[in-house]
């Protein structure tokens, strides 16, 4: 048993990326993340880590993949304004395939937005902020014992699969307290980047082994001189301006995290077996939604919760195997309707899907849950 | 054939390189390459050549990354210097040198190279100045000179050019030095001085583009760009012979500024040390 303690989310953010490993961290202030940067500038000197604030969010977002190269597990923290700031960035550290971590806590956008208001609204801009065709796995946490534990999960498949993680938080989650077990360090999986695999110097770095979806990452001075650049490159990591090489390239990368789905996606589902309703949720929004079922189970509506952790890559055939025991789907984000164009396209049009969104920065309560599954169930029969 | 500096320094199956003509790029990475040869074989400190990373941004200069052949990096537009700055700090055992341009450091990335500055973290800067946004096609940057011509300065630059070594030894950089294509020599043991240098050092080298920036101005052809720095770029104690009237069009090969302000990991690692230590105790 590992001890009981009171903690905040983004607090529990940071222990978690220390638990897996993370020893440097470049950020800039934004609330709701700030907390995040403070406790990594307490907390990492303690472990022989680095903290350095930086002069913006483009540098943060630069400087963590310079640290990553460098071979050190590496993170920034953000909210809305500076995630967008980030994402050139991102998409470098997708095409040269070095593991980071980039945390958003989301507040309400757009723009300066309610700066320090909950949101959901940055859903898409997680999967599509930066240029071009690129892979993107984004996890959200639903507490502060969840966010421990997940945020130790975006590192590992960081490391797994070479490529950056976003960690999907919201305001909600990030400055909600509460008490938390911290988990014994043997109880949970440490993942760490590949090495070897390519000795042969610079000429090979970016060659896949056989049976492996991405090539080993040797940090800079390990002693192979090779080279990494933004630009479309050959397993030699120099640029290529090859159609067929390009092609192959960004298909591996795409297909390496759409090929292991099975691997990547979590979902957690709370009275679903026999459910007619599923009420989807994610992150923040989670807790009022599981509550509204509760209360539906109690008035005799069969509703159950359906809520992906992993928010990207889209479970959509976890979403799927439900449908046919499915009246009816209630979407509930904190935004215009963002994850509720996934569940459409994931249902194509065989169940009807009803909708509450939020984007004047307060939450939505369980009583408009249920309200909204009350009217459904009614309509239904 | 290559001589046997290019040979042992650069990656031969990626030349010939993508600079033009004329190109003053080119001198510059060599004088990267016999600095780094230079501190390698020096016999009683050598820095260790696989300790070595080279990071640069886009632009014409950035290619340079590609060709030398060390741990090379090759980022984004303006961001090397913070890509450099993670590296440093992830492993300060690295050397760390950035290749950048005039427009990569001081225009996009110019936040990055006053803050990088500021900090005073170990790494040499070289840029390669060319006055010009060459990759692109000859559009007018942060160094052009006020009335010159370019693409999308038609009628001339109104703007006030930067002195970059001046940018970067306002904000603090603890060594700041100028070199050109033509004074090879001075150029080489300039770099050479930033690389030992225990801190953030900035050689802003002039470089010639003959291609846009010349041929646009009427600068004539490459040999008569450098003729103009073999004439203009003259050593500290000459320049400050000079009288005002003289020192038109003239600038200083050597270096600019130089302190001894505490540099940035080593301060952090005494941060760490005592970080630790409070946790061994408790």
């Amino acid at each position: 048993m590992g001890k009981t303690v009171l903690m905040q989310g983004n607090e529990a953010c940071v222990e978690g990326a220390i638990a897996a490993g993370m020893r440097f961290y470049a950020g800039y202030p934004i609330t709701p993340s700030t907390e995040i940067a403070e406790g990594c500038a307490a907390r990492l000197p303690q472990v022989g880590g680095h903290f350095i604030q930086m002069e913006d969010e483009l540098g943060s977002m630069a400087a963590v993949i310079g640290a990553s190269a460098a071979g050190v597990k590496s993170m920034t923290a953000t909210s809305g304004p500076g995630f967008s700031l980030m994402q050139e960035n991102i998409g470098y550290a997708c095409l040269a395939e070095i593991p980071c971590v980039i945390v958003d806590v989301q507040r309400s956008g757009p723009s300066t937005g309610l700066a320090t208001a909950p949101s959901q609204g940055d859903y898409q801009q997680a999967r599509w902020g930066t240029h071009g065709d690129h892979p993107m796995i984004a996890i959200s946490p639903a507490s502060v014992a969840e966010t421990y534990r997940l945020s130790i999960r975006c590192f590992n498949l960081s490391e797994k699969y070479r490529t950056p993680v976003i960690f999907l938080m919201d305001e909600i989650v990030g400055h909600m307290r509460e008490g938390i077990e911290i988990p014994e360090p043997d109880s949970y999986p440490v993942w760490n980047r590949r090495v070897a695999g390519n000795d042969g110097a610079y000429k090979f770095v970016y060659r896949v082994p056989e049976g492996q979806w991405v090539p080993g990452l040797k940090p800079f001075g390990a002693g192979e001189r090779y080279n990494m650049t933004g630009l479309v490159h050959d397993y030699s990591g120099f640029p290529t301006n090859s159609n067929e090489v390009a092609q192959q390239e960004i298909t591996r990368l795409m297909e390496k995290v759409l090929k292991n789905k099975d691997d990547i996606v979590q979902i957690q589902e709370y009275a679903m077996d026999d459910a007619e309703y599923a009420v989807v949720a994610y992150g923040g929004t989670t807790r009022a939604a599981m509550e509204a079922v509760r209360s539906a189970r109690e008035a005799g509506i069969r509703a159950g919760l359906w809520r992906p952790v992993t928010v990207w890559p889209y479970p959509d055939e976890r979403l799927q195997e439900r449908l046919p025991q499915l009246k009816g789907i209630l979407m509930v984000e904190h935004n215009y309707g963002q994850m509720l164009r996934e569940v459409q396209r994931a249902a194509a049009g065989s169940v009807p899907i009803d909708f509450i969104g939020r984007i004047n920065g307060t939450v939505i309560p369980p009583e408009e849950i249920l309200k909204k599954l009350r009217e459904v169930s009614r309509h239904a029969k | 054939m290559p001589s046997e500096l290019i040979r042992q320094y650069m990656r031969i199956d990626h030349l010939p390189h993508i600079w033009c003509a004329g190109c003053g790029n080119g001198v510059l990475t060599r004088d990267v390459a016999v600095a780094i040869d230079e501190l390698c074989h020096d016999p009683e400190h050598p820095i260790a050549r696989e300790k070595v990373v080279i990071v640069s941004g886009i632009g014409c200069s950035s290619r340079a990354a590609g060709y030398l052949d060390f741990n090379s990096i090759h980022t984004t537009h303006g961001r090397a210097i913070a890509f450099a700055t993670g590296i440093k700090l992830a492993n300060p055992g690295l050397t760390v040198i950035v290749v950048t341009g005039d427009g990569d450091c001081s225009a996009i990335g110019g936040n990055h190279l006053i803050h990088a500055a500021r900090r005073n973290v170990d790494m040499t800067v070289v840029v390669y100045n060319n006055n010009i946004y060459g990759m692109t096609g000859g559009q007018y940057s942060p160094t052009t000179p006020r009335g010159d011509l370019a693409t999308t300065a038609p009628y001339g630059v109104i703007d006030r050019p930067f002195d970059i070594a001046g940018l970067a030894a306002g904000a603090g950089a603890s060594l700041t030095a100028r070199g050109d294509t033509y004074h090879v020599r001075e150029t080489i043991d300039l770099i050479k001085k930033g690389i030992r240098h225990k801190g953030f050092s900035l050689i802003d080298c002039y470089s010639v583009c003959p291609t846009y920036y010349g041929r646009k101005n009427r600068k004539g052809d490459a040999v008569e760009m450098l003729t103009r720095q073999k004439e203009n770029g003259v050593r500290p104690e000459a320049y400050s012979a000079l009288s005002e009237e003289d020192r038109v069009g003239k600038y200083v090969i050597g270096t600019l500024t130089h302190s001894n302000y505490p540099e940035f990991t080593a301060e952090y690692q005494k941060m760490i040390d005592k970080a630790m230590a409070g946790r061994a105790e408790a």
